[in-house]
C-alpha cells in the first residue's frame, strides 16, 4: 500500500525546517557571537607595558632588545605590524581578536594578548 | 501504519536446515524481512566510514533513509529492529563494538527512535518524510551530545561546536528525508521501495 503520492515538501516539513534553521542560528549566535575581545595588552619582557582599547584604531611602537616591534589595531582587530626578529612569525599570525589568542615575538620579548571576557576554549583549557 | 504491519506467519519455519530442532524460537518470515532491510543499512553505515568526516559525530547517516522508509512501511517496532541490528551488527563489522564510536550511535539510535516514535502522531498530511527525517537527525546528534558531554568530553567547551554539528544534522536530515520520500514515491524510476 503506497502513501506517498506526495512528490515535494509538505507545509509541515517547511515548519520543521524553518524551526530547526532558527535553533541552528540561535546556537551560533549564543556561541560565536559574544566573546569578542576589547582590550589589547601588549608586554615587553616581563612587564604588561600597555593597555589599548581595540575600539581605537592606531599603531603603536613598543621597545625590545632587538628594536621596535610596531603593533596595529583596526577593525576591533590588532596585528604585529612588523618586528625586528629574524623569523617574523608574529607578524605572519595575522591578525587577532578573540579573547585569550595572542602573538608573540619571542626574539623582541614583546607580545600582544587580546583580553576581555572570553568563554571556554575547549583546546586550551 | 501498524495496521499494515503483517502478522507472523502462523506456521513459521522451524529453520531446519541450519538450526536444528533444539532452536527455541523459530525463525519466521518477519525476521527475514528484518534480516534484509537490517543488512541494506549495514551495507549503507558501512560504506559511509569509509567517507572522510571533518568533525567526529558528522557523517551522513545514510541508513536513517531505511529505518525511516521501515517505520513507513511496517512500523515503529521493525524500525527499531532494524535500527538496533544495524548499530550492533555495523559496530562487529568496523570492530568498534563497546568503543566509544559505537556508544554514540547507540545512543544516537535510541534518541531517534524515541523521537520518531513521538513524530509519527504528527498528521501525515502535513508532515511528510522530511520532518521526521530532521526531527529524527536532530534527536540522534543530541543523543550522541548527551553522551560526549556527560562521558567523553565533560567539558562546556563542546558548546562551541553545536551550531556545526546542528547545521550538519539539519542538513542531512532534510537529505535523507527528500531521498526516502524519492524512494517511497509511487512513481519512482523503479517503482516504490517496498
Amino acid at each position: 500500500v503506497n502513501r506517498f503520492p506526495q512528490r515535494n515538501l509538505l507545509p509541515g516539513d517547511a515548519l520543521v525546517l524553518a524551526v530547526c534553521s532558527t535553533l541552528v542560528a540561535w546556537l551560533a549566535v549564543v556561541n560565536w557571537g559574544k566573546d569578542a575581545g576589547d582590550t589589547l595588552i601588549v608586554h615587553s619582557g616581563d612587564n604588561p607595558v600597555r593597555e589599548l582599547p581595540l575600539s581605537r584604531d592606531t599603531i603603536e611602537g613598543v621597545a625590545g632588545p632587538l628594536g621596535i616591534t610596531r603593533v596595529q589595531i583596526e577593525q576591533r582587530r590588532a596585528r604585529v605590524l612588523s618586528d625586528p626578529g629574524p623569523r617574523q612569525y608574529c607578524v605572519r599570525q595575522g591578525w587577532i581578536s578573540r579573547p585569550g589568542e595572542s602573538a608573540i615575538c619571542l626574539p623582541n620579548q614583546v607580545s600582544i594578548e587580546v583580553g576581555g571576557v572570553r568563554g571556554f576554549d575547549s583546546l586550551n583549557y | 501504519m501498524s495496521n499494515a504491519h503483517p502478522q507472523p506467519d502462523p506456521s513459521p519455519n522451524l529453520g531446519e536446515e541450519s538450526c536444528g530442532k533444539e532452536m527455541i524460537a523459530p525463525v519466521t518470515a518477519d525476521d527475514h524481512r528484518l534480516a534484509r532491510l537490517a543488512a541494506i543499512a549495514i551495507a549503507l553505515s558501512a560504506v559511509e566510514t569509509a567517507l572522510p568526516s571533518p568533525l567526529p559525530g558528522v557523517k551522513p547517516g545514510l541508513a536513517n533513509i531505511v529505518t525511516l522508509i521501515v517505520l513507513y512501511r511496517f512500523g515503529l517496532r521493525d524500525a527499531a529492529w532494524v535500527s538496533g541490528l544495524r548499530v550492533v551488527a555495523g559496530s562487529l563489522l568496523t570492530g568498534s563494538f563497546l568503543s566509544p564510536g559505537f556508544m554514540l550511535s547507540a545512543s544516537g539510535a535510541c534518541a531517534s527512535l524515541l523521537a520518531l516514535a513521538a513524530a509519527r502522531y504528527l498528521p501525515r498530511t502535513q508532515f511528510g518524510p522530511v520532518s521526521l527525517s530532521v526531527i529524527a537527525a536532530f534527536a540522534h546528534m543530541s543523543g550522541q551530545l548527551v553522551v560526549v558531554r556527560l562521558w567523553l568530553i565533560p567539558h562546556a567547551g563542546i558548546a562551541y561546536l553545536l551550531p556545526v554539528l546542528y547545521g550538519a544534522a539539519l542538513l542531512f536530515g532534510t537529505m535523507n528525508g527528500l531521498i526516502a520520500m524519492r524512494l517511497m514515491m509511487r512513481n519512482a524510476p523503479h517503482g516504490p521501495v517496498t
